[in-house]
This record gives C-alpha cells, structure tokens and sequence, in this order.
C-alpha cells in the first residue's frame, strides 16, 4: 500500500542490465499472484468466522489455503525455472483519498517465488502435520485461524513490493506469532513467551521502521524497485544516507532472524505447540530478517559496506554462541531452537560476507530440514508427553519413521552429504574462505563440529539406550507422518539444485530481479575444496566426538561429566547470563527507580492535588446543591418539562392517524418544494 | 395546439372524454360508475397511445387494465360489500384542502410542461415495432425486466399469503 | 401535435387521481384513484418515448413495466383491503387511526 503522491508509482526498472538477460512478465500467473496473498487471509477470515462449525473445527480451511499457495507457488517455481526467469511487479489500487493513493503492490520473481515456494511447502507440510498434532486441542479452531494468519503474514511480507506493505506484513508476522506461542496461555510461562518475543521484536521493528521511513524520505519513494533503481544509478543523496540505512534495517532485521543480541526470544517461543515451533523456525519468521536483507542487498552490496561487516560479526557471534548453547539443552525443543539460532547466524554471516546466493540457499536447505526435525521432535513428545531428553530414550524400535526421518534431518544439520546442509554449509564457508575471513571461517568450522555434536548427542539420548519414560510410546499416526516423509525427501534432494562448478539452478533463480547480477554478490562456479574438507572433517569429528560420548553404553557418566568445564557449563546453562543481564541490567534498573518515583509524585503531589481538588470540590458541591441546584436550574428545568408537556398536548392533535391528511400534507410539501426549486433556477 | 391537424381534432376528443370520465371516477357515489368510469379514462388513455404510434403498449393496456385488473376490482367492490348504488358516504366531508391540492399540483405539472416545452412538436417519430419492443426488453432492458418479474412473483404470494383465512381463526 | 399538450392531459389525470386519493374513504375507491395515477404516469412515458425518438424504445417499455408493477399494486392492494375488511367488517380507511395520539 503506498501513499504515492509522496511514492510515485512503482517505476519498474528498465531491465538492461549488462548481461542483457532476458526477463518474461510471467503473464497471467505472476498478475494473479496476489491470490497467494490473499487466499491464506480469507481462509483465516473464514475459519474465525465459522471454522467452529466446519466437521474438523476449521483445519480442512487451513490446509486448503496452504496447499493452494503451495501449488501455486511450485508451478511458479516451475514456470521461471524452465522459462525465461518471471520478473514482475502488480499493483490494484484499493482505495483513494484525495490526493493519496492507497495501493497493494506484490512482485514476483525469483526471489519472492523461491520464498512462495517454500512457506507453500513447508506450512502445507507442517498444517497437515497439526490436523493430527492439535487432535483434541482445546481451541484448535483459534490455533487454526492465528496459524493460517501467520503463513499470509509471512506471505504478505516476502510479496511486498514496498517498503510500506513488507513493513505491515511484518508486524502482522509479529503479531501472530504472539498468538500462536501464547496458544495455551492458562499457564502463565506461556503468554509471558509470547510477550517477551513480542518486545524484543518490536524494539527492533523501531530499527527497521526509522530506516524505511529515511529511505522513503531519500529516495521520495516506498517502493523497493525505485530504491533499487537509485542505488543501481548510485544516487548521490542516497550514497550519503545508505548506511544509516542499511543498519537500521539491519537491526529490523536482527530481532526477527533472532541475532544476538536479539536472540533471547526465540529459545522461548518453544512454548508454542509443535507445528508452530517448525514453521516459525523454517519457513517464516525467523527467515523474515534474512530475506530483508537479501531484498536490500544491493544497497547493502553498493553502498554499506559498513554494515555487511556489522552482519558479518553478529551472524559470527550468534552462530558460536548458539551452537554451544545447544549442547547442554535437555528440553530436545530447545535444542533445536538454539541450532536454528546457530544456522541463522551462517545465513545472515554468509550475507556479511557478501555470499547473498549462499545465505538464501542455507534459508532454502534449512527450511526443510528444520521443519521436519521440529515436527519429528513433535512427533516424539506426542509420544512421550514430554518434552525432555532424559525421559526418552530406545525409541527407535518403537517409532521407526520418525527414527529414520529425524536421521536425515540430522545428517542434513551436521552437514554430511549428499543431504541438503552439507551442500549449503558448504558454500557458505566456500564464502567465507573466499571473501579472506579466517577466523570467520574458522568459527564457522568450529560450529559445524559442535552442531555435528549436538545432534548426535540428540538423536543418541532419544532414539538409542533403554526407554526412560512412562507408558508405551507409539508410532504418531499417518497424518502426522507423511509431512515427514515428504520434508525427508526434500532434504535429501534439494541441496543438488546447487552444486557449484555443476548446477546452478538456485543462483539464477534468486538473481531472476531487476537489479545487474554484479549486485548480488559472488557466486561459486566450483567447489572450494578447503572449506569443503574443513566443513566435512568437523562435522564426522563432532558425529564421532558425540557418539563416544553419548551414545549408550560407549561412554560412562563419569566421561561425559568431563564436559563440565568449570566456568564455562554453568556459563551456557545459564545462557551466558543474557536474559539475566537484561531482567537485571535493564528492565529492573528501570523498573525499580521508576516505580519508586511514580510512587512518591503519587503520595505527596497528586494526592495532595487530589486532596484539594476534594476538598473544594464539596464546598462547592454544597453551595451549588443549595443554591443553583435546588432554587435555580430546577425552577428551569420544571417549567421546561411543563411547558414541554402543555405545548404537546395542544400540537398532538396534529396527529390524526388519517392516512389522507398525511398524504394531502405530503403532496403539498412536495408541490412547495418544486416551486421553490423553480424559482430559483428562473 | 394547431387545429388544423386531424390528429389534434381526435386528441382534442379523446382528453376531454378522458378527464370527464376521470372526474367521475374521483366524484361518483356509485362504486360501480368509478370503476366503470376507470374504464373509459384507460381506454382514452390507450386511444393517446395509438396517437403516440404506441399500438403494442396500448393493446396491452387494454387486455391487462381494461380485461383483468378492472374484474379484479369488480371482484374487491363486491367482496367488501361497498354499498352498490349510490351512497353519501363515499367521501370525506372536507374537500377543500384536497382540492387545493390537486388544482396545485395541476397548476405546477402542466405550468411547468408549457413552459419547458412550449410548442415543441413530437415529429418524425419512426413507429416502433412490437419486435422492437421485444429485443429492447430482452437485451438493453433485461435486467429491470427480471426485477418486475420478480416484483410480481412477490406480490402474488404476498396477496395469497395476506388475503388467505388464517386457519386457527 | 406538441408535446406539451400530452403532458398538461397527463397532469390533469395525475390532478384528478391525487384528488381522488385524497378524499375517497372506501379504500378501493383510493385504489382506482391511484391507478389514475398510475395511467397519468404512463402517458408521460409514451409520449417522451416518441418525442426522443428513443431507438431502444424505452419509454414504451417502462410504460409496460408500469402496467406490470400496477398489476402487482392492485393485487396486493386489493389484499390488504380484504384483510382490513375481514378484521374491521368496513373498508373506510378514515377509521384506520392507529396512528392517532
């Protein structure tokens, strides 16, 4: 939606870029890719309206409107893939105030048909999964409705077309997950979860929101392409202002791919049920942050410099210090979440390096592969109705798929091939080799050891050893596992669609934009077989590390309790005191003097205010019940009503109930009105 | 108003008759004269419309005013057993304020027609044929078409439903 | 033949019918009175009708809309008065002042 007297319109840019590559206006799929948008916000519309009387409580509306976005976006991805590369930009205008104009504009090409694709897939994956997962929930209707919002939050975003329309999707994105993670909000850790990522992203969105409205300032335009187009020309005004810029989006984009120090929010948000925990740390939400700067690469590419570094340092800090946090979770959703913490990190590292193909193709990889951990992990504590890793244990033999589908996903995080994470880690430290950042690189390589490690220790402590638990753990029904199934696949393959020096299918599908490939960062044409030897080595390190360790019998409690290097475990156990740091370093600090100010203004001068105002308030009550009330203004009042009631009872006889007179009076009315009307026009 | 043209001889004719038989509708004490009276004023009206080269519209004028709608009225006199023959009751004592009225509104119509128009003649009108009439109802006007259709429909149920005998009574 | 001259019979009926309306107290008498309103009203038509020269023949349509909506009004009309005269034994719409103060 845009404002365009201030934003004219949408200036798509003319597409001669020097490699004169040819773009299609992807005809009538990309003109109707507002559908994607809009069918997920009526679903959600329709399941809050009356999914509660639909036989499954509003979930058939839910997977619907995913599974239609799903196809739509993989024929998308189909017809730009064996087409010339779909570049387009629609807009309706929907609304007109005076000289404002309120339009939705959506683009299409490869970068928002890449993320069509994968919120498609991934949501219909993990919405049929919670038909199942939600069986028997006490509000699946209202989990269904805030669930379907969620994903046409997030496709609204990844659509947008400026800066106004991605800003509304966000917040939306925001506000959902708010609902979602404070599903069961009778327990009071819950909804404060869902509050807590609700602040910390929004302390960010007040970064993201001051850069868009600079940027809009600057270039006199919401729009992305007319942004583009000025930094295409490098635009002297912008040049000057385009690191601000690009920080302040950048710090947008901090809060909701969770960087450090931004990341408290995220381990929390596992309060949600399951299927939200997959797509929010897949497909949407936490990949919000990596798309926007992808979108805005090439201001960052062209003019930031600046702040690639500044991505690059806090995409390092939160891939280390997330991976080791990761090895000492027992609650096997949190370890997930601070892997996904981790792999955030490679991604927006992998954009600070300049690597904008590598970083969207880690986004890509990891969305598959994390959604199906998380819904394996599900599937688990469906079965354990517990959340920790110590009360599991030998499931293995009592739910071979999730077993088999949970080894791939984990073969995929620790990066072994042919799975799709070693393929994308694997490019991403290529990057970093390239770009000359060796200690980048070599954190990068640590972490890929300590992921290899935990997810070892994972899978060891749930799928091996003897049963822990109570009851008789079971398979989780079809539903729930066929989206594993097929999530399994898709980690398995994906990774091929870009093999460097051998396909190259996802670069050119995500530089399908209007801006010259120069902008878009490097890209591989062969493998780096440094990195490569250095990613594989550390990752069958950290396998063989984490099976000697963890794996039953292999080690005894007195080895692994070697881990507990003083200082450093309590360390991570206590989350390097962060969220202690900012309850006791900023929110009390704040609170406390505050509220001790608030209370004494309250005792000596309001009260004192108030006290008065009381005081005086009742003398002059007296005086004006005494005097004005009773003597004055009810004299007033009482001859009003009398008179009131005398003129009525003489002009009621008006009224005579003849329908005659009533219609001479009308016709007559009618006549004086025409007479009048022709006297004025002679 | 030229009188030298036969057509405006018969106009002449036909509105005198028409407002004659018009006033005896408003003015009669016998019911049966009104409505009988009704007939005369239709058919003057259907004679203005062969004037008007509009011999469809008048035909139907006459098959639906002239050979149902006034039976049906025969049929509403007799069954509310108005007083057949003349009656003083008919009217409203006071009919002055509603002869103001009526003489007003004249006054204003036909005031402001002459003035509007003063003496525009209708000339070189092409006679419109019945399947003319047909193929504008179905094709420019098909959609006020289906809304009168709809009208009736409604109205027929809703005089079956109102002047039906309520069962428990 | 002006057009003028048919508009001044068409408000002479239109008159004449409003008068009706006006004074009649037996409700199918006010009917007829409309229904002189109505052919008032029907004249207009036909009469613009040939003065525009309209080639869709609008105003010889609506004037057959009219005949149609004033079937359907004296229908219901009709069996309004029958119920009222069920219920009250009299027709005279003067004693229908529920309306009154």
């Amino acid at each position: 939606m845009v404002m365009s007297s201030l934003l004219a319109g949408p200036a798509i840019l003319a597409a001669e870029t020097s490699e004169a590559v040819h773009h299609s206006d992807g005809g009538v799929l990309a003109a109707g890719a507002w559908l994607i948008v809009l069918v997920p916000f009526l679903a959600a519309l329709a399941i809050m309206l009356f999914g509660k009387r639909l036989p499954r409580r509003g979930a058939e509306l839910a997977v619907a409107a995913v599974g239609f976005v799903a196809i739509y976006g993989t024929v998308l991805l189909l017809t730009t893939w064996f087409g010339d590369g779909i570049v387009y930009e629609g807009a309706v205008k929907i609304g007109q105030f005076g000289g404002f104009e309120i339009e939705w504009a959506w683009v299409v090409d490869g970068l928002s048909i890449m993320m069509f694709f994968v919120v498609g897939v991934v949501s219909t994956a993990c919405f049929v999964y919670a038909v199942g997962y939600m069986e028997g929930d006490i509000r699946p209707t209202a989990f269904f409705a805030s669930f379907t919002l969620f994903a046409g939050a997030m496709l609204m975003l990844v659509s947008a077309a400026n800066l106004i329309q991605l800003l509304i999707g966000w917040e939306l994105v925001g506000v959902s997950s708010y609902l979602l993670i404070g599903h069961y909000w009778e327990q009071k850790e819950n909804s404060s979860a869902g509050m807590k990522a609700f602040l910390v992203n929004k302390i960010a969105d007040i970064g993201l929101m001051i850069g868009i409205i600079i940027a809009a300032v600057t270039v006199g335009s919401f729009t992305i392409s007319t942004i583009m187009e000025k930094v295409v020309e490098s635009d002297a005004a912008l040049d000057d202002v385009a690191v601000v810029i690009a920080v302040l989006l950048f710090i947008g984009a901090m809060g909701k791919s969770a960087q450090f120090p931004f990341h408290v929010w995220l381990p929390d948000a596992m309060a949600g049920p399951t299927p939200v925990s997959a797509l929010m740390h897949a497909a949407t939400m936490v990949t919000a942050g990596v798309y926007l700067t992808a979108r805005m690469f090439p201001l960052f590419e062209h003019m930031a410099h600046e702040a690639l570094t500044l991505a690059l340092v806090i995409g390092t800090i939160t891939l280390v210090i997330a991976g080791l946090l990761a090895i000492v979770q027992n609650d096997i959703k949190r370890v997930l979440a601070y892997s996904t913490l981790s792999q955030l990190g490679y991604m927006v590292a992998a954009m600070g390096a300049g690597a904008y193909t590598a970083g969207l193709f880690h986004l890509f990889t990891h969305a598959f592969f994390k959604s199906l951990l998380f819904l394996g992990a599900g599937s688990v504590i469906h079965a354990v109705h517990s959340n920790n890793m110590t009360d599991m244990g030998g499931l293995r033999k009592a739910m071979p798929r999730t077993f088999w589908t949970f080894i791939i996903g984990s073969a995929a995080l620790a990066g072994l091939p042919p799975m799709a994470g070693f393929f994308s880690k694997d490019e991403i430290l290529a990057s970093f080799n390239e770009g000359g950042y060796p200690i980048v690189l070599a954190l990068g390589v640590i972490t890929a050891f300590i992921t290899a490690f935990y997810m070892t220790r994972a899978v060891s402590l749930t799928f091996f050893g003897e049963y822990k638990g109570h009851g008789h753990p079971h398979e989780s029904p079809a539903i729930m596992t066929v989206p594993m199934l097929g999530l399994a696949g898709a980690a398995a393959v994906v990774g091929f669609l870009n093999v460097p020096g051998i396909t190259s299918s996802f670069y050119n599908l995500v530089t399908t934009r209007l801006v010259p490939h120069e902008l878009l960062g490097e890209h591989a044409t062969s493998f780096d077989f440094t990195a490569l030897a250095l990613g594989l080595t550390a990752g069958v390190l950290g396998i063989i590390i984490g099976y000697r360790l963890y794996f039953p019998d292999a080690a005894t409690q007195e080895e692994r309790d070697r881990l507990r290097i003083p200082v450093l475990w309590p360390l991570l156990e206590n989350k390097y005191y962060i969220d202690d740091l900012y309850m006791n370093g900023i929110v009390n600090p704040i609170k406390g003097p505050v509220a001790r100010f608030i209370n004494w203004t309250n005792s000596y001068i309001f009260d004192f205010v108030v006290n008065m105002v009381g005081v005086s308030t009742r003398g002059l009550g007296r005086f004006v019940y005494g005097g004005l009330d009773q003597r004055g203004i009810d004299l007033a009042i009482n001859q009003a009503g009398a008179g009131t009631g005398y003129l009525g009872s003489k002009l009621r006889y008006i009224q005579t109930g003849k329908v005659q007179q009533y219609a001479a009076a009308l016709f007559g009315g009618a006549l004086v009105l025409v007479i009048g009307f022709w006297i004025s026009i002679t | 108003m030229d009188l030298g043209v036969a057509q405006n001889w018969f106009f002449l004719i036909i509105s005198l008759l028409m407002v004659a038989a018009s006033l005896v509708v408003v003015t009669s004490r016998n019911v049966m004269h009104a409505a009988l009276m009704l007939v005369g004023a239709l058919a003057g009206s259907a004679a203005l419309f062969v004037l008007l080269g509009a011999e469809f519209v008048a035909g139907v004028l006459v098959l639906v005013y002239i050979g149902a709608i006034i039976v049906l009225f025969l049929f509403g006199v007799m069954i509310t057993q108005v007083p057949i023959g003349t009656s003083r009751s008919l009217d409203h004592a006071n009919r002055w304020p509603a002869a103001t009225v009526a003489v007003a509104t004249f006054a204003v119509l036909a005031g402001s027609a002459v003035a509007f128009f003063g003496d525009e003649e209708i000339s070189g009108f092409a006679a419109v044929r019945t399947s003319d009439i047909g193929e504008s109802i179905f094709d420019r006007f098909v959609v006020p078409f289906e809304v009168v259709s709809f009208v009736l429909l409604a109205a027929l149920i809703g005089s079956i439903v109102l002047a039906r005998k309520d069962p428990e009574s | 033949m002006t057009i003028a001259q048919f508009l001044v019979v068409s408000a002479a009926l239109f008159s004449i019918g409003i008068y009706g309306v006006l004074i009649r107290r037996n409700a199918v008498l006010v009917l007829l009175s409309v229904e002189l309103m109505l052919a008032a009203v029907n004249i207009n038509f036909v009469a613009f009708g040939s003065y525009f020269a309209d080639s869709t023949a609008g105003g010889q349509v609506f004037a057959l809309f009219i005949i149609t909506v004033a079937a359907a009004e004296v229908g219901i009309g009709l069996a309004i008065v029958l119920l009222i005269f069920r219920n009250r034994a009299s027709a005279n719409i003067d004693e229908l002042d529920a309306l009154k103060w």
